[in-house]
């Protein structure tokens, strides 16, 4: 494999690790804050990249369309909040996954009816389009760049917020003594609603940005849903850091496994095989790689302070 | 006499009767859907086992079915045809992906286990979808199916019927004996309190990897089943989606119920059949139903039909 | 040789030494009493000893063998039995079923999965002496969410007891108790003394009093204090630290 080549898989699994980072982080932080399981969250993914389709349709502007869409996921995750989860939080586990699994499998309906069950697809904005020249060799387009240095600048501000601010620490402190937190009177309601707020938005903006590269299809908050669970199992749960890296490690794993597995493999095994077995293996690696941090540190790699 | 034999004797009878009441009707195609709900069930009284007796909520159980089914299918492809020996098969495979998932994934508990559960079910499916032999992501249709000793009495109509439903009186059996038994009462122990457990001298890890293997064998048993009645099998059975599906019967039916999940299956197939029928987006009503269900309605269905048992009972 | 036997037990989390180098022995018809201010590091020991937490150095011997690498269910299999603080007993079944459930730990394999548990004859009867011993007898099929705070502490003595135990670790038994409830179960465990060694950890003076042959002062990690009742109750140090901290 040429050297470019290989960068452009680290450039693009750095891009899948920051989309699978803006979903983890507020899925890791509803539940270090909430004890939620929010198995819907994958929907707020989605309903961010149908609105970014739907605005641009309406306005022709690729970034008031970003702006109307965050907007509506914030919105959107509110109400989902205000109607059905806030009755759920000292619910069971096992009713949170039930009713998010209905509210699942209506809103990928309703997709499918607003939308039509077609995948539909939208081009990046024409200021963002195009490649650059990263190196001599190399160019990569603008779009993926420029969504990399955004997921970038989030991580940064969350950082920033909850390491901080406030609010920020009021979410630490919620995420491993939520008791005390209500206790020393500060509005756990209103916590509750802002934390699941900023999450709702931030897997909004991640379905914002992938929808130029991705396709747009109802259920496409599913699979990656998983992944992120996966990335915060690796991470640790209620961790924004250990989010952070797994989200990387995850994205350059995956992308980069899926091309070179069949490759490596057929070095050692002859051709047939590898390409029986090699795009089965490359699927399943970061699942290997979930076990296996499973097997060393049980609690993920950085996990949250306090975190039974 | 313990109250769940009794409403179990009613259900049974029922089913016994079917295959010659309903031609009567002149309603065949209702036979096999009774047969889609039996296989159903019998998945859903295994995940019960879990869920309802050992406190473990896995959302991968749909695994074992696509695992159990594709046993069976590339048994057959392979040109094994007695379904004892597929059985056997389907047995081995699934009790083999058990142990190394369950394994690993008791090595946790609670929400960690759910996540995890969920993230093994996906590395079967995706595994599935990457048998690019047997169909991919599109499935395969079966053109031969299993035998018994060279009849082939169970690959249709009656036969097949009563070999399912002898499936679903088994498992209900032997998950009955199970749950009374002292190993099922370590469980329901550790399910309670699995420090106290613990405390008590029990090694809670293997009675739960035990009951994990348990119930992933007898949902493995399913979709050999259900590739006998459906002559195709896709990565599909492995999906979460079906995996949520059983946790959805196995809740109506209320936990720790054998007749709860059978009655559950029984709902979700006929709500499925009717609305499905009515309305081409029925998931729309079907989605808010299960909020409402959760919001609302506790207990389930078992809770509407049996009176209060004394608490510990299961039913 | 005996019982119970702890030595230089070494506990660190991170900078903070909860446990120096600790030992202990406690032989056959002994009480032990473990006593000291809060944050003395008490509960810590217990669940070093019990095999909740594991010590960083140190040997724990129960009749001359070592459990120190054994697991929580593998040091009660050898005879170690405990009971709680905070009571923990198994919320869907009754009183009997908990203790017979107890009791099922020590009475063969459990991996059957056959027969009816909860007609087990022998199981009920151990379970119902069991109650009897402790006075739960006319409270054995109540289900425990209905049983008051102080049947509750009885129901997690009579857990351990089930057990057969050899050798018995009480965490704060007393607490939360009455009056009558506290001189009653006072009364029983200096019944249970004199073939069942015990490590009591307590608050409640009077009880100590009447029932430890020897008492540890556990302050800061460290024992700074043991002997009988009295010699401890007339040591300088320990009055230190307890004045200090304004208990007892």
């Amino acid at each position: 494999m040429s050297m470019t080549l290989f960068l452009i898989l680290c450039l693009n699994g750095l891009q899948y690790g920051m989309l699978l980072f803006l979903i983890a982080a507020g899925l890791t932080l509803v539940f270090g804050v909430m004890g939620f399981i929010n198995l819907a969250h994958g929907v707020q993914y989605m309903v961010g990249a149908y609105m970014v389709y739907a605005y641009v349709a309406l306005t022709d502007s690729f970034v008031l369309a970003v702006v109307l869409s965050l907007g509506t996921a914030l919105l959107f995750g509110l109400l989902l909040e205000y109607l059905v989860f806030r009755h759920l939080y000292t619910r069971s586990h096992l009713d949170q996954v039930l009713a998010t699994f209905g509210i699942i499998i209506f809103l990928n309906e309703l997709a499918k009816v607003v939308f039509g069950p077609a995948t539909l697809s939208i081009a990046p904005p024409e200021f963002l389009s195009g490649s650059i020249q990263l190196t001599e060799t190399l160019r990569y387009p603008v779009y993926r760049f420029v969504t990399i240095v955004a997921g970038l600048a989030v991580a940064l501000g969350l950082y920033f917020i909850v390491s901080y601010t406030r609010i920020g620490m009021l979410i630490r402190a919620g995420a491993t003594t939520p008791d005390m937190v209500s206790a020393l009177g500060v509005n756990i309601q209103r916590l509750f609603m802002i934390v699941f707020g900023v999450g709702a938005m931030l897997a909004g903006f991640a379905g914002v940005i992938a929808a130029p590269i991705f396709a747009i299809e109802p259920g496409m908050g599913d699979n990656i849903l998983i992944v992120a669970f996966v990335v915060i199992i690796i991470g640790g749960i209620g961790s924004i850091g250990g989010a952070f890296v797994a989200a990387l490690l995850v994205g350059l794993i995956d992308t980069l496994g899926r091309s070179v597995a069949t490759m490596a493999l057929s070095v050692v095994f002859d051709a047939s095989f590898a390409n029986q077995i090699g795009p089965a293996l490359a699927s399943m690696l970061i699942y290997i790689l979930m076990a296996g941090i499973l097997i060393v540190k049980p609690k993920g790699l950085l996990p949250a302070k306090g975190v039974a | 006499m313990d109250r769940s034999l009794v409403v179990a004797a009613f259900i049974f009878a029922l089913l016994l009767a079917s295959p010659f009441l309903l031609p009567l009707i002149g309603e065949g195609y209702l036979l096999g859907l009774i047969i889609k709900a039996m296989l159903l069930a019998i998945a859903a009284i295994s995940l019960d086992l879990l869920i309802g007796h050992g406190g473990m909520v896995s959302l991968g159980h749909a695994g074992f079915v696509g695992v159990g089914a594709y046993s069976a299918a590339i048994g057959l492809e392979s040109g094994i045809e007695n379904i004892l020996v597929l059985l056997l098969i389907t047995l081995a495979v699934t009790g083999l992906v058990a142990l190394v998932t369950g394994v690993l994934a008791l090595r946790t508990s609670g929400v960690y286990f759910l996540m995890i559960t969920l993230a093994f079910g996906q590395m079967i499916y995706f595994t599935l979808t990457s048998l690019a032999a047997y169909g991919g992501d599109d499935g395969l249709t079966l053109w031969s199916l299993a035998t018994l000793f060279g009849s082939d009495v169970v690959q249709s109509g009656s036969g097949l019927y009563f070999v399912v439903l002898g499936t679903l009186f088994a498992t209900w059996w032997g998950v009955y004996r199970i749950t009374r038994s002292r190993f099922g009462r370590v469980l329901r122990a550790a399910r309670d309190n699995p420090e106290r457990a613990e405390v008590m001298g029990f090694s809670v890890t293997r009675y739960r990897l035990i009951a994990y293997l348990i119930a992933a064998m007898i949902a493995g048993v399913s979709g050999l089943l259900l590739v006998q009645h459906a002559e195709f099998v896709s990565p599909a059975l492995a999906a979460w989606q079906r995996s949520g599906d059983l946790i959805v019967v196995v809740v109506l039916g209320g936990l720790a119920s054998r007749n709860g999940a059978i009655l559950g299956a029984f709902f979700i197939v006929i709500v499925e059949e009717v609305l499905g029928s009515i309305l081409h987006e029925w998931r729309l009503i079907y989605g808010p139903l299960l909020v409402l269900m959760v919001l609302f309605a506790k207990g389930g269905i078992s809770d509407l039909l049996a009176a209060k048992t004394p608490r510990g009972q299961t039913s | 040789m005996n019982t119970l036997e702890i030595r230089n037990l070494n506990k660190n989390f991170g900078a903070l030494a909860v446990s120096r180098d600790i030992s202990l022995s406690i032989g056959a018809g002994q009480c032990h009493a473990l006593i000291g201010p809060n944050g003395a590091g008490k509960t810590t020991l217990i669940h070093q000893i019990s095999g909740v937490l594991n010590a960083d150095s140190g040997e724990i011997m129960l009749e001359g063998q070592d459990i120190s690498h054994l697991s929580v269910s593998q040091r009660v299999q050898s005879g170690l039995g405990r009971t709680f603080q905070i009571t923990s007993v198994l919320p869907s079944f009754s009183a009997l079923e908990n203790t017979a459930i107890a009791a099922q730990a020590k009475a063969g394999s459990s991996m059957r999965f056959f027969g009816d548990a909860a007609s087990e004859t022998a199981l009920n009867a151990l379970a119902s002496e069991t109650l009897h011993r402790v006075g739960l007898a006319d409270r054995m099929d109540i289900p425990v969410a209905d049983l008051s705070h102080g049947e509750l502490r009885l129901l997690e003595l009579a857990i351990a007891l089930a057990a057969r135990p050899k050798f018995l670790l009480l965490d704060e038994p007393m607490a939360g108790l009455g009056r009558t409830e506290g001189a009653a179960l006072v009364q029983l465990l200096s019944e249970l003394r004199g073939t069942l060694p015990m490590l009591l950890v307590e608050h409640d003076m009077d009880a100590i009093f009447q029932l430890a042959d020897t008492v540890s002062v556990l302050v800061d990690g460290s024992i700074i204090a043991q002997g009988s009742p009295d010699e401890v109750r007339a040591n300088a140090a320990a009055r230190a630290a307890y004045l200090g901290e304004g208990a007892a």
